[in-house]
């Protein structure tokens, strides 16, 4: 189907494309005025934090922009981010950084520094949250944290890291409270030791539950003023609709598909409003959840498809208008992007099993085609029992070349889901989500806890436990570089160094999760995630029915490539001795390029379908598995893995020097599972072979990023020879692939005037960004790829 | 049993349906002036120079081109992509160099494929006895037959031989019913004169019901580097015309007699 953009969203995406990002200081000046008063410390935390909720909804601003059919901001307007002091305190400096850095930057104006300086910062001042950790963590975490081993996720931001389920289209806020008082009445006041914190937890959900349907009303009565005011006679019956709209949702379940769309944006609004959780919120498997309102109002005549894409092209715009709340220093390189990973899903099975694609699901996808938006990001689930006609339509959007959406594999996903304990009903409902985590959707708390820096582990094995960068003993004594007599003991060393930073951040992770539950519950999320209602336990304290803590590895091809590089030329071949192969990265192939190609070109590398290489991609990701995987976490779920870098793989590169396979100091790392940079040359199949032979379904995720030129896609031939290729990654069990269809000159081009290339957006690593936003390096590595690709 | 190989490419996407892997035999009984894969030219190994660019520093270094694989080892190389060629429909291309002058190996390997239930291209010249076709062709889903040219003076020069027995064994061919596309190299002043163009033609027209389409390959300069890297002279001129308007007027020729045309394969 080929809908044509309506003026009215032209006009809108337009306004929000324009808008620029900036800082807003009401949110926090709000929940400022709440804690100053003698309430929040009458009641318990939960309550108090529902109470501060209730505080910030219903004095914000409302805003309501012409003609717009979808409402609600989380600012006083599109992208004027909020800050969150409670969780983290941003000074004067950061604020200083953030307006004038040259990427990802938010205007800061005048009166928010003023507000900053002289109301938020010396109230805050020792209470965030973020200070409360970092006084926590003892030496050892501070210094791995210091040296680039890993990163912390929760140090800036809230956890979220989670998915609506069927029930947020289901139940109305009111159906929620009832089944608050259901579990408040079985509560055991005698016997169970719990029920004061349940009852508590209980009590503020429903606070919150209640905060969110007069945050609508509010947004019902100015509609109702704009529609008294209102002279155009179309848009005050459009109004006052919308007025009805915001009256019946959030409070009762939609029973439309406008409804189902702005009943969403108010629990999504109201999630975000919270707390400053990672990855937003997101719908989850939208073609699902509005298909049977799709159906009704079709039948019942009320809907065309042209209206129905209205709507959600409407809904794609209040998505763009909601930025990530920016993140300063280590935390903003990890991840650093406007994108806040909202992940639509369409695609999959249904509970019970079938081919869940509609027409829907081709619907959304001529809107992620029409809109070309930065947010919300989408992806296709495929499952062997979808049709090719999915995949066909997701590559003709895909070699347009906005690097969306994302191909991911419904039947990995559910066996990695169901082999971590889910139940085969809550991993077919689930999907992907962030940039590519398994989760199950609407039941699980699956959390990010921070990338792991593998290769760094790799430098520090070499130099005996000391960091070179930092010049601090880190780890134990393993042995020099020269004293291992064979490749075992490499590893054997490796392993040892890789287990004690692992111990290290999971000791950090058990106390971290800890002040979360105490500190900040988030009521208002505990009431859509599963089963924290009936649990009368908070989404951050272990309330969901399936509680993850994820450590992502990174740099998995450029380790590989390292431990190959030695056991190929100092083991096997003894092409180079141990001794001068260190003095050489010492000096970072100063004074040896000619050693540095014979590192590049003339040694084994994974990505190539090499046993040789592949079994060392193997040997370490056993390794990772066996340190983590299964292991508690202090909210009663386990630790898990996955392999994924967003753009963590730059700031871990430029805390490492030279490499064993050839890579130069403070060069990025290579990214997901994904080979090095430009080290695979036997094509496609051969990269997919080799990244097939890690066990993806012992993961929550792998990101593999394929770049094409346009060239591939020329004809229904061509698309038919890369959907044959996702197929069989899929069906050796790989957990997702992405396209990037672009060629070097354009890129070039881009950098020379960017101004040109204002809407060019690629694909850099489970998400897509603006080319213009990315850093000088990240722009690098993409071209560097193409170029590779292009050859 | 053993073949002299010089490579082994994989997802090749232009050398017959679905993704398939290629196999590059070395030695090839013509010598076109046009031969962009001069290393297959000769039946053994021969040193190449190598370019790697590095930091904006070119290093050199010697690589031999060219060896020997026994059939097992091939065949294990070849079964890697399998899930990929059943998903596609692909297969595995023997290709060159001519694949034929080891036709006893490449008889071998298209039956183990073929019995494997893998789909078989030969991509050949042609330029073989006629037994050579007898025994591989029960094995063989597909032939990317190459014409370089209907009028045999010219192909004499531009080939170093005859196009008879090309010819004949296309007839061949043609008698046993087998799959054929045929490849037509198209080098401006060199294959692309009227003669050549509708001698081609009229044998597809005779035939049409056995062939049906045709590649058309437009002269490339990107045996340039090869040249270089094997320290030999390019035999063909700097200055040959873009094939492009050439291809175009033999494409609409061959469409307007209602052939499949593709181009480049």
């Amino acid at each position: 189907m080929n809908t044509k953009i309506t003026q009215r969203i032209e006009k809108l995406r337009e306004k929000g494309l324009r808008a620029v990002n900036r800082i807003s200081a009401e949110r926090a000046l709000l929940i400022t005025q709440f804690y100053r008063t003698a309430e929040p410390y009458r009641v318990s935390v939960p309550v108090a934090r529902a109470m501060a909720f209730d505080y910030i909804l219903s004095h914000k601003k409302i805003y309501i922009d012409d003609g717009e059919l979808i409402v609600g901001e989380r600012g006083p307007e599109p992208k004027a981010v909020p800050t969150y002091p409670e969780v983290s305190l941003h000074s004067l400096e950061d604020l200083r950084i953030l307006n004038t850095r040259p990427k990802v930057s938010f205007r800061v104006d005048e009166d928010t520094f003023a507000a900053y300086r002289d109301v938020i910062i010396p109230f805050w001042k020792g209470r965030s949250n973020r200070e409360r950790i970092m006084g926590l963590m003892d030496e050892d975490w501070l210094r791995s944290y210091e040296a680039g081993i890993f990163t912390e996720f929760q140090e800036q931001r809230a956890p979220g890291h989670t998915v609506g389920g069927s029930k947020i289209f289901n139940r109305g806020m009111l159906d929620l409270i009832e089944d608050i008082h259901r579990v408040q009445l079985k509560l055991d006041l005698y016997e169970d030791y719990l029920a004061f914190e349940k009852n508590e937890e209980l009590k503020a959900m429903e606070i919150a539950a209640r905060a969110l349907i007069h945050f609508a009303n509010r947004h019902a009565d100015l509609l109702e003023e704009l529609s008294k005011q209102e002279e155009d006679l179309q848009r005050k019956s459009e109004l006052k609709e919308l007025a009805q709209i915001s009256r019946r949702v959030p409070a009762f379940a939609p029973s439309t598909f406008h409804e189902a769309l702005q009943h969403y944006w108010y629990i999504h609004l109201g999630v975000i409003t919270e707390v400053n959780p990672w990855d937003s919120f997101n719908p989850g498997r939208l073609d699902q959840h509005l298909f049977p309102f799709w159906q009704k109002d079709r039948n019942e005549g009320r809907l065309s498809d042209e209206k129905a894409c209205e709507l959600l092209e409407a809904f794609w715009i209040k998505f763009n208008n909601h930025p990530a709340p920016p993140k300063v220093g280590v935390t903003a390189q990890e991840s650093n992007t406007y994108t806040d990973f909202a992940l639509i899903n369409v695609g999959g099975v249904k509970v019970d099993g079938s081919d869940a694609v509609n027409p829907l699901s081709y619907l959304i996808l001529d809107v992620v085609e029409e809109m070309r938006i930065l947010q919300p990001s989408s992806m296709v689930q495929i499952s062997r029992k979808n049709p090719d006609q999915l995949l066909h339509r997701a590559f003709q959007i895909i070699q347009t070349g906005f690097g969306q959406p994302s191909l991911f594999n419904t039947d990995a996903i559910i066996a990695e889901l169901v082999r971590q304990g889910k139940s085969i009903e809550d991993a077919r409902n689930g999907g992907a989500s962030g940039c590519v985590e398994a989760g199950a959707f609407g039941t699980e708390a699956y959390w990010l806890t921070g990338y792991l820096n593998l290769p760094k582990i790799l430098e520090i094995t070499l130099n005996n436990g000391f960091d070179p960068r930092t010049k601090v003993q880190l780890g134990p004594n393993t042995g020099t570089a020269e004293s291992f007599e064979n490749y075992n003991q490499l590893l054997n060393a490796f392993q040892t160094q890789l287990n004690h930073f692992i111990q290290i951040k999971i000791k950090g992770n058990n106390i971290i999760e800890k002040l979360f539950a105490h500190y900040l519950p988030v009521p208002f999320l505990s009431l859509i995630i599963d089963d924290c209602i009936e649990n009368g336990m908070d989404y951050n304290a272990g309330g969901a029915r399936y509680n993850t803590s994820y450590i992502q590895g990174v740099g998995i091809g450029s380790l590989t490539d390292s431990l190959t590089a030695i056991k190929y030329h100092v083991f096997d071949k003894k092409t180079l001795s141990m001794n001068n192969l260190i003095k050489v990265l010492e000096n970072d192939f100063e004074d040896d390029l000619s050693l540095r190609h014979l590192l590049v070109y003339q040694t084994p590398k994974y990505g190539n379908d090499d046993d040789y290489a592949d079994i060392e991609a193997q040997r370490v990701f056993e390794m990772f598995f066996e340190a983590v995987d299964g292991r508690p976490t202090a909210r009663g779920g386990k630790f898990r893995i996955n392999l994924l870098p967003t753009t963590s793989h730059i700031y871990f590169g430029s805390v490492i020097g030279a490499l064993p396979d050839g890579r130069r100091a403070g060069q990025p790392l290579s990214e997901g599972i994904s080979p090095v940079q430009g080290a695979d040359h036997h094509g496609p199949t051969a990269v997919i072979r080799s990244c097939a032979k890690l066990d993806h379904l012992r993961t929550g995720g792998t990101l593999l990023n394929q770049k094409f030129t346009p060239s591939f896609f020329k004809n229904h031939e061509a698309i038919q020879k890369l959907t044959a290729l996702v197929r069989t990654y899929f069906r050796l069990d790989g957990h997702h692939i992405q396209f990037n269809v672009v060629n070097a000159e354009i890129l070039r081009d881009a950098q020379r005037e960017p101004e040109k290339y204002r809407d060019l957006i690629v694909r850099v690593a489970g998400y897509s960004d603006y080319f213009n936003d990315l850093t000088p390096e990240l722009q690098e590595e993409i071209i560097r790829r193409t170029e590779h690709e292009t050859m | 049993m053993k073949a002299l190989i010089f490579d082994i490419r994989r997802f090749c996407v232009n050398d017959g349906p679905g993704i398939r892997t290629t196999v590059f035999f070395k030695g090839c009984p013509l010598r076109c002036l046009w031969c962009h894969n001069p290393e297959s030219q000769l039946n053994k190994p021969e040193p190449f120079l190598r370019m790697d660019k590095l930091e904006g520093k070119f290093f050199e270094h010697e690589e031999q081109i060219g060896y020997e694989i026994d059939l097992d080892e091939l065949l294990e190389i070849l079964f890697r992509d399998r899930a990929f060629m059943e998903e596609s429909g692909g297969g595995v291309t023997l290709s060159g160099g001519e694949p034929l002058w080891q036709w006893k190996f490449s008889a071998a390997l298209a039956q183990k494929l073929s019995e494997s239930g893998i789909h078989v291209a030969v991509d050949t010249c042609g330029y073989v006895q006629l037994r050579v076709f007898e025994a591989i062709l029960p094995y063989t889903h597909l032939f990317l037959y190459d014409l370089k040219g209907y009028d045999n003076h010219r192909h004499k020069e531009n080939t170093g031989a005859s196009n008879s027995l090309i010819l004949e064994n296309l007839e061949y061919l043609i008698h046993q019913r087998a799959n054929i596309i045929l490849r037509y190299p198209v080098i401006p002043g060199y294959t692309d004169s009227e003669d050549d163009v509708r001698g081609i033609l009229s044998i597809m027209k005779r035939n049409s019901d056995i062939l049906r389409e045709i590649h058309l390959l437009p002269y490339h300069k990107l045996g340039q580097n090869k040249y270089r890297g094997l320290q030999a002279s390019n035999p063909m001129p700097e200055n040959i015309p873009d094939a492009d308007e050439s291809v175009g007027h033999i494409e609409s020729i061959f469409k307007s007699n209602h052939f499949i045309v593709k181009i480049g394969g």
